[in-house]
């Protein structure tokens, strides 16, 4: 399938600029030619039915599968959020966290901490193992990790694979706030959904909508 | 300019001794809170001693004559054993994803995991074997030596074994297939660790298997966390 | 000099120049391969003398030493092509890693096989841990590794890159073990039988062993360049070369030339 997403003008800095990428896996033709580029603004709904590689393609451009083809820059520092949880679950949400923040040189701090799990609705459970945690409760540690990449130096760029899994309505809402403020202060957002995020503000990439 | 927080942008070093010591403190909080697994290698190496007294007979001339060969080699199974775990929990949930994209430089977090796992498994191994040299009847001026030759070897077997852990982290069965690729590579520590307690007990000097084990451990410490590294990038490409 | 490396460099990242090329190699190669093994046999089993200390039974070596040597040579060019492929991302390195493995492995065998009939009228036993032999049974585990740990990979580029790196670290490994296995030896020397090798062996003796070494290692560059052939026409059968070979011949490429 062939898609394009460009949006505009030179000059500005591009946060991600894919061109003409292509992947093949297992003798399956996923992406051809396809050409993404994610200006400060700028939040893109990836669309696509099971297996058209929505995962793949967010992988290879964070740098987690090196087997593409196409020329790919992006912006040094980004934020990739799996399927998988990525919280250890011995841990606390806070020790979680914590790691996580030293991992990328920001603030590490328990106020810090305790300020952005307050923020996503985790008050009071900084000290609970996070294998206590309901899924939605985990998935809500990992927003506050998103809440914490706004603060100066975190990352502008947001790859995000199925954000809204498990979360509840006040989640999903908490996470469309984080997504709009990471917008609207220079950042751009990739972002892989199946129910659709629900924000006016989002543009479509639908990688099954052309198929060879 | 904004300024952040708690951070700490100033010499390299320092950073990178965060990042080391950030990921040591967050693996052995782990270790701590799961103890059956730190427990499990232990209980492994102490049974299997004690099943060769019962394979061979209890006479102590013949134990002693095999305790060296039977004590590490047991080690090098025990911590072979181990090895899988290493990465698994934090494949399985997703954390290695984040390690992997965020860990710059990669060796400096692969060493520190790797100085964790030690910690938890070939550490108190090593405390543990005077008991199993007790059952073997390894003549007691000996028993000095195999706390030294594991002190030395097993932070090699951890850093070899960390490799194909690496490797095989993606594979549902891993455990026989990282034996089958990482035993070979433990033969020259088997051989200088169980080499120097036998001279030992003969009577002679140690002293050129423990520099040998010694050299090896610093060329391990050097050159593995690098492959591990890469190990790593590849296994989680699946 | 320089430039002509950098060319043939350049082209050996190109699977179909290189499938045209080791055509031609393997023409050479195989013939002179066989030629040799014959001639070095008839040679060395016919009309070498037999040895002073060991009578007809040394003759073995003509087939055990070159396959010894081709079972580490073999391992060693799988850990170079290793760092090729990780360095230089070449994925011809790759396809001789994977096709030099059984090759290797089988050769290892063979070395281990030989030495093992060998001993019985030279040592009065099948086997013997000897520092050769042992080094040699550790070599053939390493090949073992390397062989399942690609056929554990699903993923042909990941297998690839994951052997690559353990065929590295083997490669580093084999002079350690070498060393060790030494060592190890002179500490259990009661145990050991040492094979005194006549001080210098007569040129009756060595010419036909050279020849055989030359056939041995002729013919696994032919039979690696085959594998090789087999592998690219394998993983580009669906360009547009390969098709076009297949419309040319007619029937499938290989089976026939």
């Amino acid at each position: 399938m062939v898609a394009t997403l460009t949006s505009a003008p030179e000059s500005t800095p591009l946060l991600l600029d894919a061109q003409r990428l292509f992947c093949e896996r297992d003798g399956r033709v996923l992406f051809t030619d396809l050409d993404i580029q994610l200006l400060p603004g700028d939040l893109v709904e990836l669309r696509g039915p099971n297996g058209s590689g929505k995962t793949t393609l967010l992988r290879a451009l964070a740098g987690l599968n090196p087997d593409f083809e196409g020329g790919l820059t992006l912006s040094e520092r980004l934020l990739y959020q799996g399927h998988r949880v990525g919280l250890n679950l011995l841990l606390t949400p806070l020790e979680n966290l914590n790691w996580y923040q030293t991992l990328q040189h920001l603030p590490s701090d328990r106020i810090t901490l305790e300020a952005a799990l307050a923020a996503v609705g985790l008050a009071g459970y900084d000290d609970t193992p996070c294998h206590r945690l309901s899924a939605g409760q985990q998935r809500r540690v990992l927003l506050a990790r998103l809440h914490l990449h706004l603060a100066p130096g975190g990352a502008l760029l947001w790859l995000l694979d199925e954000p809204l899994t498990a979360l509840d309505t006040a989640g999903a809402e908490v996470l469309r706030g984080l997504l709009v403020a990471r917008i609207d202060s220079g950042g751009a957002v990739l972002c892989a959904t199946h129910q659709g995020l629900g924000l006016t503000q989002s543009r479509l990439l639908d990688l099954g909508a052309v198929r060879l | 300019m904004s300024t952040l927080v708690g951070t700490d942008d100033s010499a390299p070093q320092g950073h990178l001794w965060r990042l080391f010591s950030g990921q040591l403190r967050r693996d052995l909080l782990a270790a701590v809170r799961a103890p059956g697994e730190l427990v499990n290698p232990l209980m492994f190496y102490l049974i299997g001693i004690a099943l060769f007294p019962m394979g061979v007979g209890p006479g102590p001339n013949t134990l002693a004559l095999i305790a060296a060969g039977v004590l590490w080699v047991l080690a090098l199974l025990a911590i072979l054993l181990a090895m899988d775990g290493m990465f698994r929990r934090d494949y399985d949930d997703g954390t290695l994803e984040q390690f992997n994209l965020h860990m710059q430089p990669l060796f400096v977090g692969v060493l520190a995991k790797t100085l964790a796992h030690w910690l938890m498994t070939g550490l108190p191994l090593t405390l543990i074997a005077p008991l199993a040299a007790l059952w073997l009847y390894l003549p007691s001026h000996a028993v000095g030596t195999l706390m030294l030759t594991l002190l030395l070897g097993t932070p090699v077997l951890s850093l070899l074994g960390g490799m194909g852990a690496a490797l095989t982290v993606s594979l549902r069965r891993g455990g026989l297939l990282l034996a089958l690729m990482i035993l070979p590579l433990y033969v020259p520590v088997l051989i200088m660790g169980a080499g120097a307690i036998t001279v030992v007990t003969d009577g002679l000097d140690p002293a050129a298997q423990i520099k040998w084990l010694a050299a090896i451990l610093a060329l391990a410490c050097t050159l593995v966390p690098f492959a591990t590294a890469a190990a790593l990038r590849i296994g989680m490409e699946q | 000099m320089w430039t002509w490396i950098k060319q043939l460099w350049h082209k050996l990242g190109s699977p179909r120049w290189f499938y045209d090329i080791a055509a031609s190699w393997i023409r050479w190669l195989l013939p002179i391969g066989i030629l040799c093994i014959v001639a070095g046999f008839v040679w060395g089993l016919a009309f070498a003398p037999p040895d002073y200390q060991q009578g007809n039974s040394f003759r073995i070596i003509y087939v055990h030493v070159p396959s010894a040597m081709l079972a580490q040579s073999i391992f060693i060019t799988m850990g170079i092509a290793g760092v090729i492929l990780l360095v230089w991302r070449m994925k011809l390195a790759d396809m001789v890693i994977k096709i030099a493995a059984p090759i290797g492995a089988s050769f290892t065998a063979l070395a281990l096989a030989s030495g093992a009939i060998w001993g019985v009228p030279t040592w009065g036993t099948w086997w013997v841990w000897d520092a050769r032999t042992t080094a040699m049974l550790v070599l053939l585990f390493l090949y073992f590794g390397v062989i399942a740990l690609r056929q554990a990979i699903a993923r042909e580029e990941t297998a690839g890159k994951a052997c690559a790196i353990l065929a590295i670290v083997g490669m580093i490994d084999i002079p350690i073990i070498k060393y060790s296995v030494n060592w190890w030896l002179t500490l259990h020397q009661g145990a050991t039988f040492r094979l005194t090798a006549a001080p210098a062996m007569p040129p009756e003796m060595w010419i036909p062993l050279l020849i055989t070494v030359i056939g041995f290692y002729a013919f696994f560059v032919a039979v690696l360049f085959q594998g090789v052939r087999g592998e690219i026409l394998r993983r580009e059968h669906r360009t547009r070369w390969v098709s076009e070979l297949v419309a040319q011949r007619g029937a499938l490429p290989g089976a026939a030339s």
